[in-house]
């Protein structure tokens, strides 16, 4: 029994090393940013429409997954969403592949449809605690009805990136509700009626209500036109210069009709 | 005298509520989950698919990468596992190895899936480069499904009666012959319950996938592609809002494949203490 | 013969060595990867530091610590009327056919995977919380519950397990003397299981300290020490497990220093568990 179990393991190992070997020369992985993250894999399906003979392999893992595992050599391709790349990431290349907005974002019964920064400030840091002090509806008995904060966890690319752009050195409040992914902040401000955090415009859907920011509203016009500013860069990190297949993709992603797959998915196209 | 018989009424009457909830809560859980997924689950969605990250379409590549990565675990876990397990039964008398062995496995047991993802990431994943595949989280999970397949096929040895090794024995076998010929044959069901289990472990498990698999939402092609299992599939459409429907229709398919090896095991078990006893 | 015997009993040996490897293995890159901040940050600076703040240099863990304290205790005072309801019912009031059907079925709520828990908390557990405490929904309350559910099994099969290991004799003896059951139950055979029960608590709380995904979805992972059961918190897993994905530097190796103290804190619960569970069979 145990010679028959060794050899199955054996050829099991074998098969496996040299499928894995053969295959390595036509499969690009790519990791990294959760924001970016279903746009790769959007972008990755059509390359490999047109290329059968590639794999593209896209995990999330997040910015720091993203820029470790170029640096370590498990992938060729890292996606950022830092609005500045911290210093492990030197010596890699740098692309800014799209730009992503954020957003503030509410349940959709919430009467509030616009804050001001310093309104956004004092809700995140935990100045301001219930709805009625920023003009919002009491409870249903008229009780007060506290602000559910929702943030994102440290060291995430949004959320250093909305520090970096609206808090602007305002401390999160501790009693912020922590959430590790884009959707779980989503789910948590759909769900719960109190709830306000922020969100990549890319996933913005009617179950959840984006605020404007000192009056301007974070549609697609204003900010393409530059006016709503809350806008972060995408990056794809390699190490040196990419060749074959895995720079064909970086190509296709920075080509016409891969930017026009960047926008129509909602994030911003570069060129 | 009244005091006792009256206090005893109630103990009663308390624990058989204690009982009832008990139950009640898992009977919940289960037909909670199997009303609001069943009506989405059809072979279809079974066979097909996802389409648009699993807001439509099946959990094709789902299914294959749970089926392949646990099979992975236990091709290496299972002699492994029967390997130690025949050890500390048939090998030794009590010592000071054998009693560090035991505890060795208890804590391997009882260490947070967290951990073991944390260390099969390190290891595998970026330490012997192997990316994020099938196969380190196949490695990954054999580490933490030995415990329960050691003492399982442990408890199943243990109970094969003394005379049966006896007779192999008298009549000129070796110890050897006597484990593969008599000794394991008898514990047959009693190791694939263990297995079983274990199939169900890596079945349940998520933190360790996610961390040391990833979830590449593809059918895997080789033991170094990326998959995503059936629970890690659930969590990210359950946690990101990306399909209720289909996140319902997922844990269906978990709860009842779960439902069925457990049931299955059971039986295998049943079968075993029926045959001793 | 005899030295193919002694090779095959060789590689058994090796076989079963494999599990202390793989503890030592675990062990040495957990701590390779998690001791240098402990020894830049100092042991109490970094268990007793109540900042966590990677990113600006502040390494401390002990609200999570707390906050896994305090889920712990409310899963325990969840679970452990029902499961000890359980084991005792049916290990001496039922009927044999009864219990033989009804320990698989509790067994079984331990097969359900922690991510269908987490999600029964959100869907089900956040609304009511929401409704009758107030608050958010994310919270010690809720997690406990969900966690308490998930160590029923564990509690009440080995407290089951050890209640039967009682010798029938016992109770003979005392219904002789004239006891009622329950005064049986309470003077004799709980006594006489305790330290099974106790090392079945003990491995259940170690379930509770370890387990990530589930409370991730519904503890709302505030980096806060709790000040009521309505408070959101964040445990040692839940701290692993959320950062990771974007810790670089120092922040990835205090996770995996995070990791280190969970790693002594249940080998500390099995050693305990073990102890007293050997206590046990001695007397």
């Amino acid at each position: 029994m145990f010679k028959q179990i060794a050899s199955i393991l054996m050829c099991a190992a074998i098969i496996g090393c040299a499928k894995g070997n053969m295959q390595q020369a036509e499969t690009i992985n790519i990791a990294g940013s959760t924001a970016f993250q279903p746009f790769a894999e959007k972008l990755a399906e059509e390359f490999m429409s047109a290329h059968p003979d590639v794999r593209v392999n896209v995990q999330g893992g997040g910015s720091a997954v993203g820029i470790q595992s170029v640096q370590s050599g498990v992938v060729q391709i890292g996606m950022a969403d830092l609005v500045t790349l911290p210093k492990e990431a030197e010596g890699l290349n740098s692309i800014v592949a799209a730009k992503d907005a954020i957003v503030i974002a509410v349940h959709p019964d919430n009467k509030i449809d616009n804050l001001s920064l310093q309104q956004i400030q004092d809700v995140f840091s935990g100045k301001v605690n219930s709805w009625e002090q920023l003009g919002g509806e009491k409870g249903e008995k008229g009780e007060k009805k506290t602000i559910a904060v929702v943030s994102r966890e440290e060291g995430s690319g949004t959320r250093n990136s909305f520090h970096d752009l609206v808090l602007k050195g305002v401390q999160l409040s501790p009693h912020a509700l922590i959430q590790n992914s884009t959707g779980a902040v989503k789910m948590m401000i759909q769900t719960d009626p109190s709830a306000i955090g922020y969100i990549t415009h890319g996933v913005v859907t009617p179950d959840v209500k984006a605020v404007a920011i000192d009056g301007i509203a974070p549609s697609l016009k204003n900010i393409k036109a530059g006016k709503y500013n809350v806008v972060r860069p995408i990056f794809l990190l390699t190490k040196g210069e990419l060749q074959g297949k895995a720079k064909e993709f970086i190509d296709f992603i920075l080509s016409p009709q891969g930017q026009k797959t960047i926008a129509d998915n909602g994030l911003l196209p570069v060129k | 005298m009244l005091k006792p018989i009256f206090w005893e009424q109630v103990m009663k009457k308390v624990l058989f509520i204690g009982t009832a909830i008990t139950v009640f809560i898992l009977f919940f859980i289960i037909l909670y989950i199997l009303k609001n997924g069943l009506p989405v689950v059809d072979l279809e969605f079974l066979l097909s698919s996802p389409k648009d990250f699993g807001r439509a379409g099946g959990i094709f590549p789902c299914i294959v990468g749970t089926i392949v990565l646990t099979l992975v675990a236990i091709v290496i876990a299972t002699p492994l596992g029967v390997g130690t397990a025949i050890y500390l039964t048939e090998y030794t008398k009590k010592g000071r190895l054998i009693s560090i062995i035991r505890f060795g496995t208890e804590c391997l047991a009882g260490i947070p899936s967290i951990i073991f993802g944390l260390f099969g990431f390190v290891l595998f994943v970026v330490y012997l480069g192997l990316g994020w595949s099938i196969l380190s989280g196949g490695l990954t999970m054999t580490f933490m499904i030995l415990p329960t397949i050691i003492r399982t096929s442990e408890e199943a040895i243990k109970s094969v009666p003394n005379s049966y090794r006896e007779v192999s024995l008298s009549l000129g076998g070796t110890k050897w012959q006597t484990i593969v010929n008599v000794v394991l044959p008898s514990a047959l069901p009693g190791i694939v319950t263990g297995i079983i289990l274990g199939v169900a472990r890596s079945i349940e498990e998520t933190a360790v996938v996610i961390f040391t698999a990833g979830s590449v939402l593809r059918i895997p092609t080789s033991l170094f592609d990326s998959c995503r299992t059936m629970s890690v599939h659930f969590y990210i459409l359950a946690r990101e809002g990306i399909s209720m429907e289909n996140a319902y229709g997922t844990a269906a398919i978990l709860v009842i494949t779960i439902l069925l090896i457990n049931m299955f095991a059971y039986w295998l078990m049943h079968r075993l203490m029926a045959k001793y006893s | 013969m005899k030295s193919k015997e002694n090779l095959i009993q060789f590689g058994l040996l090796l076989t079963a060595l494999s599990t202390i490897a793989i503890l030592l293995l675990i062990a040495l890159f957990i701590f390779q990867e998690g001791l240098p901040i402990i020894l830049k940050v100092g042991i109490s600076g970094f268990i007793c530091g109540s900042h966590w703040s990677p990113q600006q240099g502040q390494f401390g863990i002990f609200p999570m610590i707390i906050g896994t304290a305090w889920i712990t205790v409310g899963a325990l005072l969840v679970s452990l009327p029902l499961s000890m309801s359980c084991a005792i019912y049916l290990s001496e009031f039922s009927t044999a056919k009864v219990r033989a059907i009804l320990k698989p079925i509790i067994e079984l709520l331990a097969g359900i995977p922690s991510v269908v828990y987490g999600f029964i908390g959100m869907v089900i557990l956040f609304p009511m919380v929401r409704n009758y405490f107030g608050g958010t929904g994310p919270c010690v309350l809720s997690a406990s519950i969900i966690l308490g559910i998930m160590i029923l099994p564990t509690i009440t099969s080995i407290a089951l397990d050890s209640l039967r290991a009682v010798p029938y004799s016992f109770r003979e003896g005392s219904l002789a003397l004239g006891a009622t059951r329950w005064q049986t139950i309470r003077m004799v055979v709980l006594p006489a299981a305790k330290s099974g029960i106790l090392s079945g608590i003990i491995l259940g709380v170690g379930r509770a300290v370890g387990e990530t995904m589930a409370v991730i979805m519904i503890a709302g992972n505030s980096v806060i020490i709790p000040n009521s059961f309505l408070d959101p918190v964040r445990t040692l897993t839940a701290n692993i497990a959320l950062e990771m994905n974007y810790a670089i530097g120092d922040h990835r190796q205090a996770l995996f220093a995070t990791g280190i103290v969970l790693f002594i804190t249940i080998m500390i619960l099995n050693v305990v568990a073990n102890t007293i569970a050997r206590g046990g069979v001695k007397e």
